[in-house]
């Protein structure tokens, strides 16, 4: 079964309080943290895809307009409380194993070294249907 | 060498060679690890010189010579690494030529097929790593083909693979059949990995990717050769005929647009009755000798349906009676669902939908869409379609296949119109 992990960030901070405000060796923990973690779902076997997002001052909401032609706007993130900041897709056994691995990325090192424990949103992967209907 | 025949398909020779060789270079040299790394790229270098060079007289004898010279190199470089403790790596230096007599030692070959095929579904695997194993040493699938099947990259399915060595080796197990008593678990093992393979590749044929639906053949040509080297295991017959009988009707399974169509409304002129044939045969040769297993009775059931020309016809009295030995033997919820549904058939959708009542309370299926889905469908069959409508949206939005969720959603859909008009 393939699961996304989604890590959900919260909004409100993110310029004042997030990652790039943190010192030095703090990022660096939480980078290190994040490479190990990718490392062991590599070698577990398990790792399909990873990606971290951008920071959300860049993102940008796309709708097709007249024509289908793309209409940019920048909203509306001032009213979302929290934002994509990066996820994994995995293939494991069992959902539990899925959350396992979820709870280990929230309990990635933040600002002096305290675990996150942000919210990470794990959400089953659309596949094949199953052999009785 | 012999001109490849236009026939002639080199590939599924060297997948059937594949544990045939595979086993014979683990006897010479031990290290399943190794040995099985070994094999691979002698596949490798026979699917890259026959197509244009043609098939050699002795295949298999190609295959060993190449993979024995891959060990020896392997060996030599482990020597090097480790010059010091040598005597721990290997006390006889192997020759370098190793050329076995064509169709040398048939019994051991079988044999090796089996110890394969225990070796690769040891109970201390994953799953996953159980499947991708068995697929790559006993099915000689590359780890790219495998990886592509399951929609994994290949490093990830490399990983998958060699992590599934690393556990074998750890459990020590030696390169022999495994005794009496340890042999009907770890063959159930052997026969649910086959099982897992057929559903991964059956289920995806409505899929985008039509190259899965190779994993139900890989399935279906490994449980033969099991077959072939167990012909009087009853259980493993019934696995094969289950197989067969289900992927008769693999074609008829989806529209033109790969939408999902339900056994009662496929084409039955699609059924493929030469797999029809064969696996009714096979089943109803295991039945009468005594020891019936789940595998069988699901074969029988498989045969039931396949036998009926018109979805009415169905023999729903035996299903519901063959269901309720299956309920008896094995403690799994989807057995009881299927049979609340044979119960609806033959005494109506009230005694079906009292059974299902048993299984709310049931914590491994609960928020599961098939209690959803076959609720609604025996609450459409009772006439009450206001509840039938709201459990096919209910089961729509918890199901995790996309064609399933568009046949739930158009279910729900076609009742509300009716309402309607």
């Amino acid at each position: 079964m393939k699961y996304m992990l989604m890590m959900h960030t919260p909004r409100e901070g993110w310029a004042t309080a997030g990652i790039g405000t943190w010192p030095p060796e703090d990022i660096k923990a939480h980078i290190g943290f994040m490479m190990q973690f990718n490392k062991e779902l590599k070698e577990s076997g398990e790792l399909v895809g990873a990606e971290g997002l951008a920071g959300p001052e860049a993102a940008r909401i796309v709708r097709a307009g007249a024509n289908g032609v793309p209409e940019v706007t920048d909203g509306p993130f001032a009213e979302a409380k929290e934002f994509l900041a990066g996820y994994w897709i995995v293939d494991v056994d069992s959902t539990r194993r899925a959350h396992e691995i979820a709870a280990r990325a929230s309990a990635a090192p933040g600002k002096g070294g305290v675990p996150l424990n942000m919210p990470i949103e794990v959400r089953e992967v659309m596949s094949a249907p199953s052999v009785d209907l | 060498m012999t001109n490849p025949s236009p026939d002639a398909a080199p590939e599924h020779l060297l997948r059937d060679l594949a544990p045939q060789v595979l086993g014979a270079v683990i006897r010479r040299f031990g290290d399943f690890s190794a040995a099985e790394d070994a094999v691979q790229e002698a596949l490798l270098a026979a699917a890259m010189q026959w197509p244009s060079e043609g098939v050699p007289d002795n295949p298999r004898g190609w295959l060993i010579q190449v993979a024995a010279r891959r060990m020896i190199d392997h060996i030599r470089s482990e020597l090097a690494r480790r010059r010091r403790d040598a005597e721990a790596v290997i006390k006889d230096p192997p020759e370098l030529q190793i050329l076995p007599a064509p169709d040398s030692g048939v019994p051991a070959e079988r044999e090796d097929t089996l110890i394969l095929l225990f070796m690769c579904c040891h109970p201390a695997l994953t799953r996953s790593s159980a499947i991708a194993l068995t697929l790559r040493a006993v099915g000689g699938l590359t780890t790219a083909e495998i990886a592509h099947a399951f929609l994994v990259p290949e490093p990830t399915m490399a990983q998958r693979i060699s992590r599934a060595k690393e556990r074998i080796k750890a459990s020590g197990e030696p390169f022999r059949l495994p005794s009496d008593q340890e042999r009907t678990e770890r063959l159930g093992s052997v026969l649910h990995v086959l099982y897992l393979i057929f559903n991964e590749g059956y289920t995806s044929s409505s899929g985008r990717d039509l190259q899965r639906a190779d994993l139900a053949n890989e399935a279906i040509r490994l449980t033969r050769a099991l077959h072939h080297v167990l012909p009087g295991e009853a259980e493993v017959t019934g696995l094969l005929a289950l197989m067969l009988l289900t992927d008769a009707r693999r074609d008829a399974r989806t529209g033109a647009d790969g939408e999902l169509v339900p056994l009662t409304e496929q084409d039955r002129l699609r059924w493929d009755r030469h797999a029809i044939e064969e696996g009714v045969a096979l089943i109803s040769d295991a039945l009468p000798r005594g020891a019936v297993g789940p595998y069988q009775l699901q074969a029988a059931i498989a045969a039931l349906h396949d036998e009926a020309t018109r979805a009415e016809d169905t023999d729903w009295p035996q299903i519901l009676a063959l269901y309720g030995l299956l309920k008896r033997m094995s403690d799994n919820p989807m057995v009881a669902l299927n049979h609340a549904i044979a119960a609806a058939m033959v005494h109506g959708p009230r005694t079906g939908l009292q059974l299902l009542e048993a299984l709310d309370t049931d914590k491994r299926l609960a928020g599961h869409y098939r209690l959803d889905s076959v609720r609604a469908h025996l609450l459409e069959m009772a006439g009450d379609h206001q509840a039938a409508i709201e459990k096919y949206q209910r089961a729509a939005g918890r199901t995790a296949s996309i064609p399933e969720r568009n046949y739930l959603n158009t279910k729900a859909a076609r009742l509300s119109a009716e309402r309607r008009s």
